[in-house]
């Protein structure tokens, strides 16, 4: 078990010079003590403090890097089984799985779509990470060239999945950037496959055929020099893979198990995309570090890489939009203006509604510090002060040509002393968002825009 | 290198409700569904048990309802005819239960009363041998008038009847003692309003086994996380031995799915997300599977593909894992 931020203040110098970026050693003691930071953050800790808290300070999940630059992915280091205890903190890696046995144009064409797909909904933008290359029951010499056709057609960091470590060394090669993955190692290849991974730096997944064997397999690879594992059961049955996966998050992160200490991959089975896209989403929410699966399209993507967006957001922090007037449609100085608050799901609620209603409006979301209309109510957060407070920051007077705003149904309780602090007429809107554009059409429906 | 592998080790379990009654008990269902027992984390049946298989109920309006008309593709040819919704439900798509949804005593929807909706029961009743959950059009006035007549109408069959809150629980409460039905909980994706609901209802005499909790549920993309962390945490609960805790749960997938625009929006809106029926159907069907993860039990649904979805994985997830 790790050491309490009071054991790690010990060995500490006690200088609070500052020079981690914390204002006290007390305070990198407790960001140790919780995994939020190295120890190598602080410059001047004394060799024999070092060796003392290393193991303890480790994080029980190693973070590794695939890739490098702009597009690096990062996988692992996690602290926690639930995110309610506290939060998931490295979204699960997608990499979309390419097979060295299509032909060159297919391979080519693939690569580039998903090297360019970007899916945007409620104001983010998602991406597939990865793009993986099997070799599956290609020759050798197919496997490198197609790892060669993805490489020049995409800059993603790439995976590279083939037990064969001659064909291996030669589609690192092909693949021409720094720290793909590896995929991988056996009992049969892991002393080749580690010399590989070792020479050119690169992360090497290590597959064993149950956990025992794979904890052997791991310590072996990293006794190689191997730096950066990835581990894989061999599991593939939906079952099995989530035993595996939850055993391995139970045996690093609560008995501080070292052998299983890395991050972990999943590979999806299922035939259809659609049940791929399902399995994926179990994996993603039940601990895989990264997934393989074999999704090309956006209508498959989608739901998996929203899921990933919203298991992996901080349980304590809600997720907020910026409090400034947005425009939705061709606005002009009479298009009716909308308020609500700035907790991004409603938010985008709000406006995936306005959208909808066609007529072209303003949003003013209040900084309410991303609670929604009820709470920040009740909170007194979203109150007549501090939304004609808003109204008056943002300069809405100037924007529009009147002095009407739409308030959500929920608070008509707040019209009176709105209208009477901000000078603004307010009109009750509906209860919930999904009422917008029957109310849009009857009160503004002069306003719409033209098909 | 044998790892040791990682048992918890639990003092209770999920307890397990039973809906529908056959003839010898004095309903006239030719099936009964149980649901719960678990006794791990979902799935996990290395260490523990999950002897009931999760069940989906078809959501099936008592009128012709204001859905999105691409659900029209199933279900066009008995639209605003329950009974024969819930037939097709049964017959071609293999529902394990028909979840009734009463709209039309909402005034804006027809402001039907209390006889209009035990006869619609009756009717569905009828028409189908699966046990049945009737569910309200949830304004409590009005709630309070229609079901006690259907759990009337129902008297014998065991039903699962909705919606029980923390305002208004009492009138819903007493009409499921006297017809012994089930109950719905519904909690605002809050786990002390889950358990005192649950303690209130009990408190009226109505037996533990008898309460099912509907903890509300976000569809996928709009605050899914939120309920999934609350159900892990009603799980965590149970298993710890928390009885006020310890009931199944029903996610009310349908009708949270289909307000996602995601699943409904024409691909013209949306051209950078590709095919609409394939993202729809995706949609909803991932709505029900993560919650399946997070350690649901009823999963009302719509579209008959995401239910296919639904079913393909609770198959594999009840492979054993030991």
């Amino acid at each position: 078990m790790g050491l309490s931020g009071l054991d790690i203040f010990k060995q500490l110098p006690k200088t609070n010079c500052k020079e981690c970026g914390l204002p006290t050693c007390l305070a990198l003691a407790m960001a140790l003590a919780s995994g939020k930071a190295s120890l190598e953050k602080c410059p001047h800790v004394s060799d024999a403090a070092k060796a003392a808290l290393g193991a303890a300070a480790a994080p029980p999940i190693k973070l590794v890097a695939i890739g490098a630059g702009e597009a690096k992915v990062e996988i692992g280091d996690e602290t926690v089984i639930y995110r309610h205890d506290k939060t998931f903190l490295h979204p699960t890696g997608v990499a979309v799985d390419l097979p060295a046995t299509l032909p060159d144009d297919e391979l080519a064409a693939r690569a580039a779509k998903i090297d360019a797909m970007v899916l945007e909904r409620v104001g983010l933008h998602y991406r597939p990470d990865m793009l993986a290359v099997s070799q599956r029951s290609a020759s050798a010499q197919r496997f490198v060239e197609a790892v060669g056709i993805v490489a020049r057609s995409s800059r993603r960091p790439m995976v590279l999945i083939s037990s064969d470590a001659e064909a291996m060394k030669a589609a690192a090669a092909a693949a021409g950037r720094p720290r793909c993955l590896l995929a991988g190692a056996d009992k049969n290849n892991y002393e080749a496959m580690a010399a590989l991974a070792t020479a050119a730096n690169c992360p090497l997944v290590v597959k064993g055929d149950d956990l025992d064997s794979l904890a052997d397999l791991a310590q072996r690879a990293a006794g190689l020099g191997v730096k950066d594992i990835v581990l894989d059961s061999g599991a593939r049955q939906t079952s099995r893979v989530l035993a595996d996966l939850t055993q391995m998050r139970r045996l690093s992160i609560t008995r501080r198990f070292r052998p299983l200490g890395y991050p972990t991959v999943a590979f999806t089975t299922e035939q259809s995309p659609r049940a791929a896209a399902v399995q994926a989403g179990l994996y993603i929410g039940k601990y895989a570090s990264m997934v393989v699966l074999p999704l090309t399209e956006p209508h498959h993507l989608l739901p998996v890489l929203a899921w990933r967006g919203n298991v992996y957001t901080d349980p304590q922090k809600p997720i907020q939009v910026e409090a400034k007037v947005n425009a939705v449609g061709a606005v002009n100085p009479e298009s009716p203006v909308y308020v609500t608050t700035n907790f991004s799901l409603t938010y985008f609620t709000v406006e995936g509604e306005v959208t909808a209603s066609k007529v072209p409006s303003y949003i003013l979301p209040v900084d309410t510090e991303g609670t929604s209309v009820l709470t920040a109510w009740a909170s007194g957060k979203f109150s007549a002060e501090s939304i004609a407070a808003a109204l008056k920051k943002s300069n809405m007077e100037e924007i529009v040509g009147h002095k009407t705003l739409v308030l959500p149904g929920f608070v008509a309780v707040l019209s009176g002393k709105l209208q009477e602090l901000s000078g603004w007429k307010v009109l009750v809107g509906p209860r919930e968002a999904a009422g917008i554009p029957a109310f849009a059409k009857s009160r503004f429906g002069n306003l719409a825009a033209d098909d | 290198m044998p790892v040791g592998i990682q048992k918890e080790r639990y003092s209770s379990k999920v307890g397990t409700v039973t809906l529908g009654a056959l003839p010898e008990s004095g309903g006239t269902r030719t099936r009964t569904v149980t649901v719960g027992g678990d006794s791990t984390m979902p799935f996990l049946h290395f260490e523990g048990e999950m002897p009931n298989r999760a069940a989906v109920a078809f959501e099936v309006p008592d009128i012709a309802p204001p859905w999105d008309e691409s659900l029209k593709r199933f279900w066009g040819d008995v639209w605003g005819d329950p009974a024969a919704w819930a037939r097709k439900a049964v017959e071609e798509h293999g529902a394990d239960l028909i979840c009734l949804k009463l709209l039309s005593p909402d005034p804006d929807l027809g402001g039907t009363g209390p006889e209009q909706c035990a006869e619609v029961t009756r009717a569905v009743l009828g028409a189908v041998g699966v046990p049945l959950i009737v569910i309200g059009c949830g304004i409590a006035d009005i709630d309070n008038v229609v079901m006690p007549a259907v759990a009337e109408a129902g008297a014998g069959e065991n039903l699962l009847l909705g919606t029980a809150t923390q305002d208004n629980y009492k009138t819903l409460t007493a009409a499921c003692m006297v017809h012994k039905h089930n109950i719905v909980a519904l909690s605002p994706i809050d786990i002390n309003i889950c358990k005192q609901l649950n303690i209130l209802i009990n408190e009226m005499n109505l037996p533990l086994e008898r309460i099912i909790i509907d903890p509300t549920v976000g569809a996928l993309g709009y605050g899914i996380e939120y309920t999934y962390s609350i159900m892990e945490r009603i799980r965590l609960g149970t298993l710890q031995g928390d009885r006020m805790l310890s009931m199944p749960v029903i996610c009310n997938i349908g009708y949270e799915a289909w307000r996602a625009k995601e699943t409904k929006a024409p691909a013209e809106d949306f051209p950078g997300w590709g095919d609409a029926i394939e993202r729809g159907t995706l949609w909803e069907a991932m709505t029900a599977t993560l919650f399946l993860q997070a350690g649901g039990h009823i999963f009302v649904m719509r579209n008959p593909e995401a239910v296919g979805l639904l079913r393909g994985h609770i198959d594999q997830l009840m492979v054993s894992n030991r």
